[in-house]
């Protein structure tokens, strides 16, 4: 694959094919994490940091012993149990080496396993073949597209404290409106062509 | 516990996506026809309750620290079934619903019964729990696509329903057209429609909800006077 091939990947997975806004892969914690802007960020770095990783190790697991041994339909499985071991390991390991990242990251980070986002990114690199780099890159890339979104909707949300809206929609129904419109503005980018 | 009871919370009081807030994404992804909502759900409806056996099965042998590793391997092992059946005998559903469906493995609602539910209760209950949060799913994914196919698009039953050829199992029928799919707001059958609709449906559920519960509140108050006077 070629640099442009990359780059087109990159900016795809950020802005054009935005993991929440045009996918909905992630939609639980974009929903549950996103209101006050601090844990916005960490869940959104937690998450680039688990999907790049998840990426990497996923092709390996599959290029050299599920394909190689036939296993291809064990795809779901294995993934999820790489993606569960991976994300205790990142705990363990972050609680060792870097105390102050895994005190910011906390409660997120052992969430992140059921965050359809990563199982997601996983599964989208095997469909669309991408090469080892490639995946890696489509896995930063969209979790860097997850941040933005959430970070975005997460000061979204803080004035919607301020805002007068009917009362039955209290909570999660404005949640979603809100959502929608952020999803909308994003649409602005569809159908924009790199190269 | 009764089959009745059961099947109100699952699908009113109790309902996974509009009360217990779980499993969203696919809620507004794949509600784009009706072939798909029906779909989607009825397969969660079979691996939720296949599941919710397996695991009320195994209740009492599982070691506590472990749990969630154990429910997330039979997770994923029913899903590779029913995704691999689904590609050999209905290829279309297969197709439409992509990624999703091996996406089911993290669906909260799945983990979440098998969590709060199934590890305290007997097979025979968690069996018919299984079916009837299964069809709470499944009715709102139905409400789901069914407006945003008719306001989107004037269709009703995408990819089921055909006019000529009745109800079709392999996605190829055109539904029926109510009115001309120009005059559609098309952008209910976009991505963001998805929110919209969800969003919509939420704050009717809460309403009702409100009114119910204000409307109890009333009687017993009328009946504390009562017994005052």
């Amino acid at each position: 694959m070629s640099v442009t091939e990359y780059l087109s990947i990159a900016i795809g997975a950020i802005l054009i094919n935005n993991f929440i806004f045009s996918q909905f892969l992630g939609c639980c914690p974009f929903l549950g994490c996103s209101s006050k802007v601090e844990t916005a960020t960490g869940m959104g770095l937690a998450v680039v940091f688990v999907m790049g990783l998840a990426s990497a190790i996923c092709y390996v697991v599959n290029e050299f012993i599920l394909v190689p041994l036939d296993l291809a339909f064990l795809q779901t499985l294995a993934f999820i149990l790489v993606i569960a071991a991976l994300v205790q390991f990142v705990e363990m390991f972050l609680k060792k080496a870097v105390p102050s990242l895994y005190s910011a990251l906390g409660i997120y980070l052992p969430l992140i396993t059921t965050n359809c986002a990563v199982l997601g990114v996983v599964l989208l690199n095997v469909q669309n073949s991408y090469d080892f780099l490639g995946s890696v890159i489509y896995g930063i890339t969209g979790g860097l597209g997850f941040m933005l979104a959430i970070v975005l909707f997460a000061s979204v949300r803080e004035r919607i404290a301020f805002a007068d809206y009917p009362e039955c929609f209290d909570g999660f129904p404005i949640c979603l409106i809100s959502a929608g419109l952020v999803a909308l503005a994003f649409m602005g980018f569809s159908g924009m062509k790199i190269f | 516990m009764n089959f009745k009871k059961q099947l109100k919370e699952g699908v009113i009081t109790n309902n996974p996506i509009l009360v217990q807030q779980l499993g969203m994404c696919a809620t507004m992804a794949i509600t784009t026809s009706l072939f798909n909502g029906v779909g989607m759900g009825l397969s969660v409806l079979i691996i939720l309750t296949c599941c919710n056996v397996a695991v009320s099965a195994i209740r009492k042998i599982i070691p506590d620290e472990i749990r969630l590793a154990i429910f997330v391997v039979i997770i994923a092992g029913f899903v590779t079934i029913v995704d691999l059946l689904l590609q050999a005998f209905i290829p279309a559903l297969s197709e439409s619903l992509g990624v999703f469906i091996p996406l089911i493995v993290v669906n909260c609602i799945i983990i979440g019964r098998a969590e709060a539910f199934c590890q305290k209760n007997p097979i025979g209950v968690s069996f018919t729990d299984g079916i009837t949060q299964g069809l709470g799913y499944t009715a709102v994914l139905v409400v789901m696509c069914l407006i945003r196919e008719f306001l989107g698009s004037g269709r009703f039953g995408g990819g089921l329903i055909d006019v000529t050829k009745g109800i079709t199992l392999d996605g190829t029928g055109t539904g029926i057209q109510l009115f001309n799919s120009d005059y559609g707001a098309s952008i209910l059958t976009l991505p963001v429609g998805g929110f919209l609709t969800l969003g919509f449906i939420f704050a009717a559920m809460q309403a009702a909800l409100k009114k119910a519960a204000k409307k109890k509140e009333e009687a017993a108050k009328a009946a504390e006077e009562e017994d005052a006077a």
